[in-house]
């Protein structure tokens, strides 16, 4: 089967972070493949060894990201596609999920992993936008894959335990950190990558324009500080009323 | 000029950052409380293949560049030093010289396993008598009835007791020469097991507590005639090829503790306060990070220039022993001063096992020892200078 990984080059989470004076992130720093990304390129490769067929990742950032897709062609993907244009600086979610998806339509893939958001903008809104755009099912917070025939069955993710959810191929599936331990690269193969292909698409090859932003943000407000709590101190006689009284008011009971 | 890395040797880079911040640097604490070798490591190392890194791949190595290896000592001394120093050895004194100047046979037979980590290949130039003035070499090979016949002793060797160690290239003397300054000096090879070469039980060492050092005895050890690597008498010329190497890739590694050193003292002192504010506010604070960032830099591009001039040259003095000095000085002295800052900047706290530093501190001071000491560096680039 044809399996499609979107891919994304995000700030190393491990160093600083920054938003430029437009309140975009910064990325003139180290940057890296998104962690959550290496998910669901493992549950990809896993699928490949298992049924066979190929997988693509497909990534949208500037040139430098073409390290990204190099990483996961290191761990052993096919080929990339990186599509980078000037115009594309700064795209907000749908401009990324109408990228993509014209990116992903040529390459009809049977099936197409994104993390559930990504480590940077975290909006988790690209991966419902592109199954949208690409008119297919979407199986979110898969924490669990299997793949027969055409029928897809994920095992989705809930805070009590997990929903078994099936939906048939070609869909899109969204992959949570559970789904597989990622392998590291080999050496060689990140000597093999260098040989894969990474096809460049800008703008113009995929047929869409820029169009107007459906977002943009404000403002940035740092999160409230936490406020202190309140200490009671209990003798034996007022605790239970006082925690009750307490609920109550917060409207938890 | 061009100061960027190639994309493979950003991705080597990258492999061995996340490598060495989620496998080696968990382990390395317990690994040096108790001092022990980390197989498991050393096993998945092997399978990512940074063991054959510098090598062809006609023996299983990754086709990489110097450079490429050095990035991958550096981070992952980063993690842990000791393990750092197991992969050097392994590779730049273990596997390189009998790549560089085995037989066809002798590689057939060891690079595989080498080049794959499933095997450990030791050094043996050091001797109780003997280091960098290798002239005093006292270890005798004489050949007697088809085989080398080995007596002598050799230290501070190596990877040469691990359950892993296959053997080790040892230099000795093969020819008194009447007049000579030096007798005449070849390499041997010696697996282990072989009658009369014993292990002797491991070092107490002030660092470097997850690596594996012994001192090595020879008592009429007998290996076939065939044994010898390179041409016989050509040891010295060998070993300062391989020393040359093994600089550059200590510098690499004295890169990657100084940087381990200057990442902990910056993350504490952001959250040490004092008088009501971070440590890292103090100007007093700040310059010794400043110098250690600096210091840091500088040692990296010279450790990186020389590992791009040993990649082009196969000349063993000149320019590349003088920049492989350079480095390797310049790198192990950094490492040490920025151990120290560190150390200092955590207080009380950098003079006990709670926090890495104190680690450090003591794992780099033989960077300034190991594979030619401080002094003997600058007696090389004083030559170089025609001293």
């Amino acid at each position: 089967m044809k399996i499609v990984v979107t891919v994304k080059q995000v700030p190393d989470p491990n160093g600083a972070q920054a938003l430029e004076p437009d309140n975009t992130i910064a990325r003139d720093r180290e940057v890296v493949l998104d962690p959550g990304d290496e998910y669901g390129i493992e549950e990809g490769l896993q699928l490949k060894e298992k049924h066979g067929g190929e997988v693509v990742l497909v990534s949208m950032g500037p040139e430098k990201a073409r390290d990204a897709i190099r990483k996961g062609l290191s761990m052993g993907a096919d080929r990339g596609i990186l599509i980078t244009d000037e115009q594309l600086a700064g795209a907000d979610a749908l401009l990324t999920a109408r990228a993509l998806a014209a990116a992903i339509k040529a390459e009809k893939p049977e099936l197409v992993i994104c993390a559930t958001e990504s480590y940077d903008g975290s909006t988790g809104m690209v991966p419902p936008m592109l199954a949208e755009l690409l008119g297919v099912p979407q199986l979110t917070f898969a924490k669990q894959v299997e793949v027969d025939g055409q029928q897809v069955t994920v095992h989705r993710q809930t805070e009590e335990g997990y929903q078994v959810v099936e939906g048939s191929a070609p869909c899109l599936v969204t992959v949570t950190a559970g789904i597989a331990e990622p392998r590291y690269a080999s050496l060689k193969g990140i000597m093999a990558a260098r040989s894969k292909e990474v096809k460049v698409l800008k703008l113009g090859d995929l047929g869409i324009d820029r169009g107007q932003p459906a977002e943009t943000v404000e403002s940035i407000a740092d999160a409230d500080a936490r406020e202190a709590g309140e200490i009671v101190e209990d003798d034996g006689s007022v605790g239970v009323d006082r925690i009750m009284a307490v609920l109550q008011s917060a409207k938890v009971l | 000029m061009d100061f960027e890395l190639s994309e493979e040797q950003r991705a080597v880079r990258e492999l061995c950052r996340d490598f060495a911040r989620e496998v080696v640097a968990p382990a390395a604490e317990e690994l040096d409380r108790e001092h022990r070798f980390p197989v498991e490591i050393v096993r998945q190392m092997g399978e990512m293949g940074l063991f054959g890194l510098p090598f062809a791949e006609q023996w299983g190595g990754a086709g990489a560049d110097f450079l490429s290896y050095c990035l991958a000592i550096e981070e992952i001394s980063r993690a842990d030093a000791g393990v750092g120093i197991t992969l050097e050895a392994a590779v730049s004194l273990g596997a390189a010289p009998i790549h560089d100047f085995g037989t066809q046979e002798q590689k057939e037979l060891l690079l595989p396993d080498l080049l794959a980590g499933r095997k450990l290949w030791a050094f043996g130039l050091t001797e109780p008598g003997a280091g960098s003035d290798a002239g005093a070499t006292r270890t005798r090979a004489e050949l007697n009835d088809g085989d080398w016949v080995i007596n002598g002793s050799k230290q501070f060797i190596t990877n040469s007791g691990t359950d892993i160690s296959a053997g080790v290239t040892i230099t000795a003397v093969t020819a008194r020469r009447a007049g000579a300054m030096r007798g005449e000096i070849s390499a041997v090879l010696v697996p282990a097991g072989t009658p009369g070469y014993s292990v002797q039980p491991a070092y107490r060492k002030l660092g470097w507590h997850s690596s594996d050092t012994h001192p090595l005895a020879f008592d009429d050890c007998r290996v076939p005639e065939a044994s010898l690597l390179g041409r016989r008498g050509g040891g010295y010329q060998q070993f300062l090829k391989t020393l040359t190497g093994g600089r550059i890739a200590i510098a690499a590694l004295s890169v990657g503790l100084a940087q381990a050193c200057l990442d902990a003292a910056l993350q504490y002192a952001k959250e040490r306060s004092a008088f009501g504010r971070p440590i890292s506010a103090f100007q007093a604070i700040q310059f010794k990070l400043a110098d250690m960032a600096m210091e840091v830099e500088l040692a990296r591009w010279a450790t990186y220039r020389a590992a791009v001039t040993y990649e082009k040259s196969q000349a063993t003095t000149g320019e590349v022993q003088r920049l492989a000095a350079m480095a390797k000085l310049y790198a192990s002295e950094t490492s040490k001063r920025a151990a120290d800052q560190a150390v200092q900047i955590h207080g009380g706290y950098g003079f006990i096992e709670d926090y890495p530093v104190a680690r450090y501190w003591r794992d780099a001071k033989v960077n300034e020892i190991g594979e030619g000491t401080s002094e003997v560096q600058r007696m090389l680039i004083a030559r170089e200078l025609g001293c």
